[in-house]
Protein backbone atom coordinates (compact mmCIF):
# COMPACT_ATOMS: atom_id res chain seq x y z
CA UNK A 1 0.00 0.00 0.00
CA UNK A 2 1.51 3.34 -1.20
CA UNK A 3 2.21 5.81 1.55
CA UNK A 4 0.87 8.87 -0.53
CA UNK A 5 -1.64 8.05 -3.13
CA UNK A 6 -2.40 11.28 -5.27
CA UNK A 7 -5.37 10.61 -7.47
CA UNK A 8 -6.35 12.53 -10.42
CA UNK A 9 -5.40 15.50 -8.07
CA UNK A 10 -6.21 19.17 -9.68
CA UNK A 11 -5.78 22.31 -8.42
CA UNK A 12 -7.72 25.55 -9.66
CA UNK A 13 -7.77 29.24 -8.03
CA UNK A 14 -10.21 31.15 -8.18
CA UNK A 15 -9.44 34.69 -9.38
CA UNK A 16 -10.30 37.92 -7.73
CA UNK A 17 -12.99 39.54 -10.52
CA UNK A 18 -13.67 35.78 -12.19
CA UNK A 19 -12.29 33.41 -13.66
CA UNK A 20 -10.14 30.17 -13.03
CA UNK A 21 -6.44 30.09 -12.93
CA UNK A 22 -5.75 26.42 -13.57
CA UNK A 23 -2.63 25.36 -11.90
CA UNK A 24 -2.41 22.00 -11.73
CA UNK A 25 -3.76 19.56 -14.13
CA UNK A 26 -5.05 16.17 -12.75
CA UNK A 27 -2.09 14.24 -12.01
CA UNK A 28 -1.31 11.21 -10.20
CA UNK A 29 1.40 10.76 -7.69
CA UNK A 30 2.61 7.61 -5.65
CA UNK A 31 5.01 7.14 -3.13
CA UNK A 32 5.76 3.91 -1.97
CA UNK A 33 6.44 3.48 1.59
CA UNK A 34 10.38 3.92 2.42
CA UNK A 35 10.31 5.39 -0.83
CA UNK A 36 12.06 8.72 -1.37
CA UNK A 37 10.58 10.15 -4.32
CA UNK A 38 11.89 14.00 -5.51
CA UNK A 39 9.58 16.24 -7.48
CA UNK A 40 11.16 18.59 -9.47
CA UNK A 41 10.05 21.19 -12.09
CA UNK A 42 10.32 25.44 -12.50
CA UNK A 43 9.40 27.34 -10.47
CA UNK A 44 5.66 28.38 -10.29
CA UNK A 45 4.61 24.94 -11.59
CA UNK A 46 2.78 24.28 -8.38
CA UNK A 47 5.28 21.21 -6.94
CA UNK A 48 4.69 22.86 -3.60
CA UNK A 49 0.57 22.77 -4.13
CA UNK A 50 0.73 18.55 -4.35
CA UNK A 51 2.88 19.23 -1.39
CA UNK A 52 0.18 21.04 0.41
CA UNK A 53 -2.25 18.57 -1.01
CA UNK A 54 -0.57 15.57 0.17
CA UNK A 55 -0.33 17.67 4.09
CA UNK A 56 -3.72 18.37 4.60
CA UNK A 57 -3.43 21.52 4.32
CA UNK A 58 -5.07 22.64 1.50
CA UNK A 59 -8.07 20.75 -0.31
CA UNK A 60 -7.26 19.87 -3.78
CA UNK A 61 -9.84 21.23 -6.54
CA UNK A 62 -10.51 17.43 -7.92
CA UNK A 63 -9.20 13.87 -7.16
CA UNK A 64 -8.53 12.78 -3.43
CA UNK A 65 -5.56 11.94 -1.37
CA UNK A 66 -4.86 8.31 0.24
CA UNK A 67 -2.57 8.20 3.01
CA UNK A 68 -1.79 4.62 3.54
CA UNK A 69 -4.96 3.87 2.19
CA UNK A 70 -7.23 6.27 4.22
CA UNK A 71 -8.89 8.90 2.63
CA UNK A 72 -7.32 11.91 3.73
CA UNK A 73 -9.90 14.85 5.14
CA UNK A 74 -8.09 17.57 7.28
CA UNK A 75 -4.27 17.63 7.88
CA UNK A 76 -2.43 14.72 7.59
CA UNK A 77 -1.24 13.49 11.16
CA UNK A 78 0.95 10.90 9.63
CA UNK A 79 3.08 13.31 7.91
CA UNK A 80 6.10 15.33 9.25
CA UNK A 81 6.33 18.69 6.84
CA UNK A 82 9.47 20.69 6.42
CA UNK A 83 9.36 23.74 5.72
CA UNK A 84 10.86 25.73 3.02
CA UNK A 85 11.07 29.15 4.91
CA UNK A 86 11.47 29.65 8.72
CA UNK A 87 8.65 27.68 10.58
CA UNK A 88 9.97 27.58 13.91
CA UNK A 89 8.45 29.48 16.89
CA UNK A 90 10.45 32.58 17.53
CA UNK A 91 9.42 33.04 20.73
CA UNK A 92 10.80 28.90 21.62
CA UNK A 93 14.49 28.13 22.27
CA UNK A 94 15.48 24.93 20.12
CA UNK A 95 14.89 22.18 22.67
CA UNK A 96 11.57 23.81 23.29
CA UNK A 97 10.46 24.49 19.30
CA UNK A 98 11.50 20.63 19.13
CA UNK A 99 9.94 19.48 22.41
CA UNK A 100 6.53 21.13 21.80
CA UNK A 101 5.74 18.66 18.81
CA UNK A 102 5.44 15.96 21.59
CA UNK A 103 4.23 17.68 24.37
CA UNK A 104 1.20 18.65 22.64
CA UNK A 105 0.00 15.06 22.05
CA UNK A 106 0.40 14.66 25.80
CA UNK A 107 3.96 13.42 26.22
CA UNK A 108 5.47 14.87 30.08
CA UNK A 109 7.41 18.09 29.50
CA UNK A 110 10.73 16.31 31.24
CA UNK A 111 10.22 13.14 28.97
CA UNK A 112 9.66 15.57 25.94
CA UNK A 113 12.54 17.87 26.87
CA UNK A 114 15.27 14.27 27.28
CA UNK A 115 13.43 13.88 23.55
CA UNK A 116 13.90 16.78 22.21
CA UNK A 117 17.71 16.96 23.65
CA UNK A 118 18.68 13.37 21.97
CA UNK A 119 17.14 14.43 18.30
CA UNK A 120 18.79 17.92 18.93
CA UNK A 121 22.30 16.29 19.36
CA UNK A 122 21.08 13.48 16.25
CA UNK A 123 21.19 16.41 13.78
CA UNK A 124 24.87 17.96 15.42
CA UNK A 125 23.14 20.55 17.97
CA UNK A 126 23.39 19.28 21.43
CA UNK A 127 24.90 22.00 22.58
CA UNK A 128 22.35 24.64 21.09
CA UNK A 129 18.93 23.86 22.52
CA UNK A 130 19.11 26.88 24.70
CA UNK A 131 19.28 28.84 21.97
CA UNK A 132 16.58 31.28 20.31
CA UNK A 133 16.01 30.74 16.78
CA UNK A 134 17.81 34.01 15.86
CA UNK A 135 21.08 32.93 17.32
CA UNK A 136 21.33 30.38 15.04
CA UNK A 137 22.32 30.45 11.57
CA UNK A 138 20.59 29.47 8.51
CA UNK A 139 21.90 25.64 8.37
CA UNK A 140 21.36 25.17 12.26
CA UNK A 141 17.90 26.80 12.13
CA UNK A 142 16.92 23.86 9.31
CA UNK A 143 18.64 21.50 11.51
CA UNK A 144 16.52 22.14 14.55
CA UNK A 145 13.54 22.18 11.73
CA UNK A 146 14.34 19.12 10.52
CA UNK A 147 14.68 17.97 14.58
CA UNK A 148 11.54 19.21 14.97
CA UNK A 149 9.75 16.95 12.38
CA UNK A 150 11.79 13.86 13.14
CA UNK A 151 10.73 13.88 17.10
CA UNK A 152 7.08 13.02 16.38
CA UNK A 153 8.26 9.70 14.45
CA UNK A 154 6.23 10.55 11.22
CA UNK A 155 5.70 7.64 8.75
CA UNK A 156 6.03 10.50 5.98
CA UNK A 157 8.14 13.35 5.33
CA UNK A 158 6.74 15.89 3.41
CA UNK A 159 9.79 18.69 2.37
CA UNK A 160 9.17 21.60 0.35
CA UNK A 161 12.60 22.79 -0.97
CA UNK A 162 13.82 22.67 2.54
CA UNK A 163 17.64 23.64 1.49
CA UNK A 164 16.73 26.10 -0.78
CA UNK A 165 17.65 29.25 1.28
CA UNK A 166 21.03 27.60 2.62
CA UNK A 167 24.53 28.65 0.74
CA UNK A 168 25.81 25.70 -1.35
CA UNK A 169 28.11 24.14 1.24
CA UNK A 170 25.59 23.98 3.95
CA UNK A 171 23.37 22.61 1.11
CA UNK A 172 25.58 19.32 0.72
CA UNK A 173 25.93 19.12 4.71
CA UNK A 174 22.29 19.16 5.13
CA UNK A 175 21.50 17.05 2.25
CA UNK A 176 24.31 14.05 3.79
CA UNK A 177 22.78 14.72 6.90
CA UNK A 178 19.20 13.72 5.97
CA UNK A 179 20.03 10.99 3.62
CA UNK A 180 22.18 9.19 7.20
CA UNK A 181 18.70 10.05 8.91
CA UNK A 182 16.49 8.74 6.30
CA UNK A 183 19.14 5.40 5.97
CA UNK A 184 18.61 4.73 9.64
CA UNK A 185 14.37 3.95 9.18
CA UNK A 186 13.07 4.53 5.46
CA UNK A 187 10.36 6.97 5.51
CA UNK A 188 8.23 7.55 2.62
CA UNK A 189 9.69 10.94 1.36
CA UNK A 190 8.13 13.44 -1.17
CA UNK A 191 10.98 15.91 -1.55
CA UNK A 192 10.33 19.05 -3.39
CA UNK A 193 13.11 21.00 -4.89
CA UNK A 194 14.21 22.46 -8.69
CA UNK A 195 17.73 21.35 -8.07
CA UNK A 196 18.51 18.55 -10.65
CA UNK A 197 21.25 17.34 -8.97
CA UNK A 198 19.90 17.56 -5.62
CA UNK A 199 16.48 15.24 -6.73
CA UNK A 200 18.85 12.50 -8.50
CA UNK A 201 21.31 12.36 -5.24
CA UNK A 202 18.94 11.90 -2.39
CA UNK A 203 15.90 9.94 -4.39
CA UNK A 204 14.86 6.18 -5.60
CA UNK A 205 12.92 8.13 -7.77
CA UNK A 206 12.02 11.94 -9.61
CA UNK A 207 9.26 13.31 -10.90
CA UNK A 208 9.30 16.26 -13.54
CA UNK A 209 6.77 18.62 -13.27
CA UNK A 210 5.66 20.86 -16.55
CA UNK A 211 5.83 24.68 -16.02
CA UNK A 212 2.16 25.93 -15.06
CA UNK A 213 -0.35 27.05 -15.85
CA UNK A 214 -2.27 23.70 -16.44
CA UNK A 215 1.17 21.82 -15.17
CA UNK A 216 1.02 18.16 -15.09
CA UNK A 217 3.99 15.52 -14.30
CA UNK A 218 5.75 14.37 -17.69
CA UNK A 219 8.53 12.48 -16.57
CA UNK A 220 9.21 9.86 -14.15
CA UNK A 221 12.80 8.55 -13.41
CA UNK A 222 13.79 5.48 -11.68
CA UNK A 223 17.22 6.48 -10.03
CA UNK A 224 19.19 3.01 -9.93
CA UNK A 225 21.91 4.32 -7.52
CA UNK A 226 22.98 2.15 -4.99
CA UNK A 227 22.34 3.40 -1.47
CA UNK A 228 23.72 4.22 0.77
CA UNK A 229 25.26 6.94 -1.24
CA UNK A 230 27.99 9.21 -0.58
CA UNK A 231 26.57 12.97 -1.67
CA UNK A 232 29.53 14.11 -2.61
CA UNK A 233 30.96 10.85 -4.51
CA UNK A 234 27.76 9.94 -6.47
CA UNK A 235 27.95 13.10 -8.18
CA UNK A 236 31.01 11.89 -10.50
CA UNK A 237 29.45 8.82 -11.44
CA UNK A 238 28.76 8.27 -15.19
CA UNK A 239 25.51 6.88 -14.32
CA UNK A 240 24.78 9.98 -12.37
CA UNK A 241 25.54 11.81 -15.64
CA UNK A 242 23.27 9.40 -17.88
CA UNK A 243 20.56 10.44 -15.45
CA UNK A 244 20.95 13.90 -15.42
CA UNK A 245 21.00 14.63 -18.94
CA UNK A 246 18.29 12.63 -19.64
CA UNK A 247 16.38 14.14 -16.92
CA UNK A 248 17.48 17.75 -17.97
CA UNK A 249 16.30 16.68 -21.43
CA UNK A 250 12.47 16.69 -19.98
CA UNK A 251 12.90 19.90 -18.14
CA UNK A 252 14.82 22.03 -20.15
CA UNK A 253 12.16 22.95 -22.05
CA UNK A 254 10.09 23.35 -19.56
CA UNK A 255 12.37 25.60 -17.50
CA UNK A 256 12.67 27.54 -20.89
CA UNK A 257 8.82 27.84 -21.26
CA UNK A 258 8.40 30.00 -17.41
CA UNK A 259 11.08 32.71 -19.16
CA UNK A 260 8.70 32.91 -22.11
CA UNK A 261 11.66 31.55 -24.32
CA UNK A 262 10.81 29.10 -27.53
CA UNK A 263 12.92 26.07 -27.61
CA UNK A 264 15.14 25.70 -30.22
CA UNK A 265 13.87 22.42 -31.15
CA UNK A 266 10.63 24.11 -32.34
CA UNK A 267 12.55 27.02 -33.67
CA UNK A 268 14.50 24.61 -36.40
CA UNK A 269 11.03 23.27 -37.29
CA UNK A 270 9.94 27.15 -38.12
CA UNK B 1 32.10 57.04 21.60
CA UNK B 2 32.71 56.34 24.31
CA UNK B 3 30.39 56.04 27.24
CA UNK B 4 32.17 58.49 29.03
CA UNK B 5 32.44 60.81 26.28
CA UNK B 6 28.49 60.26 25.45
CA UNK B 7 27.60 60.92 28.58
CA UNK B 8 29.81 64.32 29.46
CA UNK B 9 27.98 65.55 26.06
CA UNK B 10 24.49 64.96 27.17
CA UNK B 11 25.47 66.79 30.46
CA UNK B 12 26.39 69.38 28.58
CA UNK B 13 23.24 69.74 27.02
CA UNK B 14 21.47 70.44 30.26
CA UNK B 15 24.33 72.51 31.83
CA UNK B 16 24.60 74.77 28.37
CA UNK B 17 20.80 75.43 28.82
CA UNK B 18 20.66 76.21 32.47
CA UNK B 19 23.60 78.53 32.25
CA UNK B 20 21.69 79.83 29.38
CA UNK B 21 18.22 80.37 31.44
CA UNK B 22 19.94 81.15 34.76
CA UNK B 23 22.18 84.34 33.09
CA UNK B 24 19.22 85.58 30.92
CA UNK B 25 16.43 85.44 34.08
CA UNK B 26 19.14 87.35 36.34
CA UNK B 27 21.47 89.76 34.25
CA UNK B 28 19.56 92.71 33.00
CA UNK B 29 20.34 93.22 29.34
CA UNK B 30 20.13 96.79 29.58
CA UNK B 31 16.99 99.57 30.61
CA UNK B 32 14.05 99.49 29.32
CA UNK B 33 12.11 102.75 28.04
CA UNK B 34 10.29 102.57 31.37
CA UNK B 35 13.81 103.00 33.13
CA UNK B 36 13.57 99.54 34.92
CA UNK B 37 16.16 96.94 33.85
CA UNK B 38 15.32 94.77 30.93
CA UNK B 39 15.72 91.01 31.36
CA UNK B 40 15.32 88.90 28.10
CA UNK B 41 13.53 85.78 30.53
CA UNK B 42 12.12 88.02 33.38
CA UNK B 43 11.41 86.25 36.56
CA UNK B 44 8.01 86.71 37.05
CA UNK B 45 7.41 84.42 33.80
CA UNK B 46 10.48 82.08 33.82
CA UNK B 47 11.44 82.11 37.58
CA UNK B 48 15.60 80.93 37.87
CA UNK B 49 16.85 77.51 37.15
CA UNK B 50 18.42 77.89 41.30
CA UNK B 51 14.80 78.38 42.45
CA UNK B 52 13.47 75.75 40.74
CA UNK B 53 16.02 73.52 41.94
CA UNK B 54 15.71 74.78 45.47
CA UNK B 55 12.26 74.61 45.70
CA UNK B 56 12.26 70.64 44.15
CA UNK B 57 14.29 69.81 46.91
CA UNK B 58 12.28 71.44 49.28
CA UNK B 59 9.10 69.65 48.42
CA UNK B 60 10.61 65.90 48.87
CA UNK B 61 12.58 67.69 52.14
CA UNK B 62 9.30 68.55 53.40
CA UNK B 63 7.59 65.18 51.79
CA UNK B 64 4.70 67.49 50.45
CA UNK B 65 5.29 65.61 47.29
CA UNK B 66 4.89 61.90 48.24
CA UNK B 67 0.97 62.00 48.46
CA UNK B 68 1.03 63.55 45.65
CA UNK B 69 3.19 61.61 43.57
CA UNK B 70 1.79 58.18 45.68
CA UNK B 71 -1.96 59.72 43.76
CA UNK B 72 -0.58 60.22 39.97
CA UNK B 73 1.32 56.47 40.06
CA UNK B 74 -1.92 54.93 41.85
CA UNK B 75 -3.48 56.41 39.13
CA UNK B 76 -1.40 55.48 36.26
CA UNK B 77 -1.12 52.46 37.23
CA UNK B 78 -4.79 50.98 37.56
CA UNK B 79 -5.08 53.02 34.34
CA UNK B 80 -2.22 50.57 32.63
CA UNK B 81 -3.97 47.47 34.12
CA UNK B 82 -7.46 48.00 32.82
CA UNK B 83 -6.18 49.36 29.60
CA UNK B 84 -3.92 46.78 29.03
CA UNK B 85 -5.93 44.25 30.23
CA UNK B 86 -8.91 45.34 28.47
CA UNK B 87 -6.84 45.44 25.13
CA UNK B 88 -5.75 42.43 25.16
CA UNK B 89 -8.71 40.69 25.61
CA UNK B 90 -11.00 42.16 23.12
CA UNK B 91 -7.47 42.52 20.42
CA UNK B 92 -7.60 38.66 20.81
CA UNK B 93 -11.38 38.56 20.40
CA UNK B 94 -11.51 40.79 17.54
CA UNK B 95 -8.64 38.98 15.56
CA UNK B 96 -9.68 35.85 15.99
CA UNK B 97 -13.45 37.05 14.90
CA UNK B 98 -13.43 39.03 11.91
CA UNK B 99 -17.23 39.30 11.54
CA UNK B 100 -16.96 41.13 15.28
CA UNK B 101 -13.70 42.93 13.88
CA UNK B 102 -15.39 44.03 10.83
CA UNK B 103 -18.99 44.58 12.34
CA UNK B 104 -17.05 47.15 15.29
CA UNK B 105 -14.67 48.51 13.18
CA UNK B 106 -16.10 51.91 12.41
CA UNK B 107 -16.69 52.84 15.92
CA UNK B 108 -13.58 51.56 17.12
CA UNK B 109 -11.76 54.19 14.60
CA UNK B 110 -14.72 56.61 15.44
CA UNK B 111 -13.49 56.43 19.41
CA UNK B 112 -9.83 56.43 18.49
CA UNK B 113 -10.14 59.39 16.42
CA UNK B 114 -11.78 61.47 19.27
CA UNK B 115 -9.08 63.18 21.55
CA UNK B 116 -9.41 62.13 24.83
CA UNK B 117 -9.01 65.11 26.60
CA UNK B 118 -12.37 65.84 25.88
CA UNK B 119 -13.56 63.44 28.07
CA UNK B 120 -12.24 64.38 30.83
CA UNK B 121 -14.86 66.62 32.06
CA UNK B 122 -17.40 63.77 31.29
CA UNK B 123 -15.51 61.67 33.22
CA UNK B 124 -15.11 64.43 36.36
CA UNK B 125 -19.10 64.30 35.92
CA UNK B 126 -19.46 60.71 35.71
CA UNK B 127 -16.96 58.96 38.49
CA UNK B 128 -16.45 62.28 40.64
CA UNK B 129 -13.24 64.32 41.54
CA UNK B 130 -11.35 61.75 42.92
CA UNK B 131 -9.15 58.71 41.20
CA UNK B 132 -11.68 57.61 38.79
CA UNK B 133 -12.16 60.11 36.38
CA UNK B 134 -8.31 59.94 35.83
CA UNK B 135 -7.88 56.40 35.78
CA UNK B 136 -10.67 56.03 33.31
CA UNK B 137 -8.94 58.88 31.30
CA UNK B 138 -5.55 56.99 31.09
CA UNK B 139 -7.72 53.95 30.03
CA UNK B 140 -9.29 55.01 26.94
CA UNK B 141 -5.61 56.08 26.34
CA UNK B 142 -3.99 53.02 26.84
CA UNK B 143 -6.79 50.70 25.38
CA UNK B 144 -6.13 51.67 22.11
CA UNK B 145 -2.72 51.70 21.92
CA UNK B 146 -2.67 47.78 23.58
CA UNK B 147 -6.07 47.07 21.29
CA UNK B 148 -4.48 48.03 18.09
CA UNK B 149 -1.26 46.48 18.65
CA UNK B 150 -2.01 42.77 20.03
CA UNK B 151 -5.14 43.03 17.30
CA UNK B 152 -2.30 43.35 14.36
CA UNK B 153 0.05 40.92 16.25
CA UNK B 154 -2.18 38.24 16.53
CA UNK B 155 -3.62 39.03 12.45
CA UNK B 156 0.34 39.08 11.66
CA UNK B 157 1.47 36.01 12.84
CA UNK B 158 3.73 34.20 10.03
CA UNK B 159 1.20 31.70 7.97
CA UNK B 160 4.49 29.29 8.07
CA UNK B 161 5.27 29.35 11.66
CA UNK B 162 1.21 29.07 11.63
CA UNK B 163 0.85 26.04 8.90
CA UNK B 164 4.18 24.39 10.55
CA UNK B 165 2.08 24.55 14.06
CA UNK B 166 -0.65 22.99 12.66
CA UNK B 167 1.59 19.95 11.18
CA UNK B 168 3.21 19.75 14.61
CA UNK B 169 -0.76 18.67 15.67
CA UNK B 170 -1.28 21.77 17.88
CA UNK B 171 -4.91 22.04 17.90
CA UNK B 172 -7.23 25.53 18.03
CA UNK B 173 -6.57 25.76 22.01
CA UNK B 174 -2.55 24.85 21.70
CA UNK B 175 -1.81 27.57 18.77
CA UNK B 176 -3.94 29.75 21.17
CA UNK B 177 -1.57 29.01 23.74
CA UNK B 178 1.98 28.27 21.78
CA UNK B 179 1.25 31.02 18.58
CA UNK B 180 -1.01 33.77 18.76
CA UNK B 181 -0.30 34.65 22.56
CA UNK B 182 3.31 34.99 22.69
CA UNK B 183 2.76 36.53 19.57
CA UNK B 184 0.43 39.28 20.48
CA UNK B 185 2.62 39.43 23.85
CA UNK B 186 5.45 40.41 22.32
CA UNK B 187 3.31 43.58 20.55
CA UNK B 188 2.49 44.19 23.54
CA UNK B 189 5.52 44.22 25.29
CA UNK B 190 7.13 46.21 22.44
CA UNK B 191 4.64 49.30 22.77
CA UNK B 192 4.74 49.45 27.11
CA UNK B 193 6.77 52.22 26.44
CA UNK B 194 4.11 54.17 24.73
CA UNK B 195 1.32 52.67 26.66
CA UNK B 196 2.63 53.34 30.02
CA UNK B 197 3.72 56.83 29.17
CA UNK B 198 -0.07 57.51 28.24
CA UNK B 199 -0.90 56.03 31.40
CA UNK B 200 0.80 59.29 33.44
CA UNK B 201 -0.76 60.99 30.43
CA UNK B 202 -4.16 60.21 31.58
CA UNK B 203 -3.23 60.67 35.08
CA UNK B 204 -2.23 64.15 35.11
CA UNK B 205 -4.29 66.21 32.15
CA UNK B 206 -7.34 64.25 34.24
CA UNK B 207 -6.03 65.66 37.95
CA UNK B 208 -4.56 69.05 35.52
CA UNK B 209 -8.35 69.64 34.77
CA UNK B 210 -10.31 69.22 37.97
CA UNK B 211 -8.79 67.26 41.36
CA UNK B 212 -7.85 67.91 44.49
CA UNK B 213 -4.73 65.56 44.53
CA UNK B 214 -1.50 64.55 42.34
CA UNK B 215 0.98 66.10 40.12
CA UNK B 216 -1.22 67.44 38.01
CA UNK B 217 -3.09 69.17 40.41
CA UNK B 218 -0.06 70.34 42.02
CA UNK B 219 0.89 72.20 38.79
CA UNK B 220 -2.38 73.17 38.05
CA UNK B 221 -2.16 74.96 41.63
CA UNK B 222 0.76 76.45 40.99
CA UNK B 223 -0.40 77.67 37.90
CA UNK B 224 -3.59 79.36 39.16
CA UNK B 225 -1.31 81.94 41.73
CA UNK B 226 1.06 82.57 39.03
CA UNK B 227 3.71 80.68 41.07
CA UNK B 228 5.86 80.22 38.18
CA UNK B 229 8.53 78.37 40.14
CA UNK B 230 5.87 75.60 41.31
CA UNK B 231 4.78 75.27 37.92
CA UNK B 232 8.65 74.27 37.14
CA UNK B 233 9.30 72.30 40.43
CA UNK B 234 6.07 70.24 39.26
CA UNK B 235 7.54 69.73 36.03
CA UNK B 236 10.60 68.89 36.92
CA UNK B 237 9.36 66.10 39.60
CA UNK B 238 7.02 65.12 36.56
CA UNK B 239 9.96 64.11 34.33
CA UNK B 240 11.84 62.20 36.71
CA UNK B 241 8.60 60.07 37.47
CA UNK B 242 7.88 59.51 33.95
CA UNK B 243 11.67 58.61 33.43
CA UNK B 244 11.74 55.97 36.73
CA UNK B 245 8.51 54.39 35.56
CA UNK B 246 10.40 54.56 32.19
CA UNK B 247 13.58 52.78 33.50
CA UNK B 248 11.07 50.44 35.20
CA UNK B 249 9.85 48.75 32.32
CA UNK B 250 12.98 48.53 30.55
CA UNK B 251 13.72 46.32 33.38
CA UNK B 252 11.02 43.94 33.21
CA UNK B 253 10.81 43.85 29.40
CA UNK B 254 14.10 42.30 29.20
CA UNK B 255 14.52 39.30 30.34
CA UNK B 256 10.60 38.65 28.52
CA UNK B 257 12.22 39.75 25.30
CA UNK B 258 15.39 37.55 24.89
CA UNK B 259 13.73 36.03 21.70
CA UNK B 260 13.56 39.63 19.70
CA UNK B 261 16.67 39.32 17.73
CA UNK B 262 17.19 43.24 18.65
CA UNK B 263 18.50 41.60 21.82
CA UNK B 264 21.93 40.31 20.22
CA UNK B 265 24.85 42.12 20.99
CA UNK B 266 28.34 40.72 20.36
CA UNK B 267 30.49 40.67 23.32
CA UNK B 268 34.48 40.87 23.97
Amino acid sequence: MPAVQLNRVSVAYGLTGGGRYEAVQPVDVRVADGEFVAVLGPTGCGKSTLLNIAAGLMPPSSGESLIFGQRLQGLNTQAGYLFQQDALMPWKTARDNVAIGLEVRGTGRREALAQAEGFLAKVGLASFGDRYPHQLSGGQKKRVALAQVLVREPKILLMDEPFGPLDAQTRLIMSELLLDLWQADRKAVMFVTHDLDEAIALSDRVLVMSAGPRSSIIGDFPIPLARPRDIAEVRSEPEFHRLHAAIWNTLRDEVRKTYGLSTPAKEARA
Amino acid sequence: MSRAKLLFLQVMVAVTVLVFWHIFSTVPLGTGSDGKPFYLLPQFFFSTPLKVIERVFLMFWEGTVYKHLMITLTEAVLAFVIGATAGVLIGFWFARKPLVAAVFDPYVKMMNALPRVVLAPIFALWFGLGIWSKVWLGVTLVFFIVFFNVYQGVREVSPVVLSNARMLGMNERQLLRHVYWPAALSWVFSSLHTSVGFAVVGAVVGEYLGSSAGLGYLIHQAEGVFDVTGVFAGMVILMIFVMVIDFCVTLIEKPLLVWRPSETRTVQ
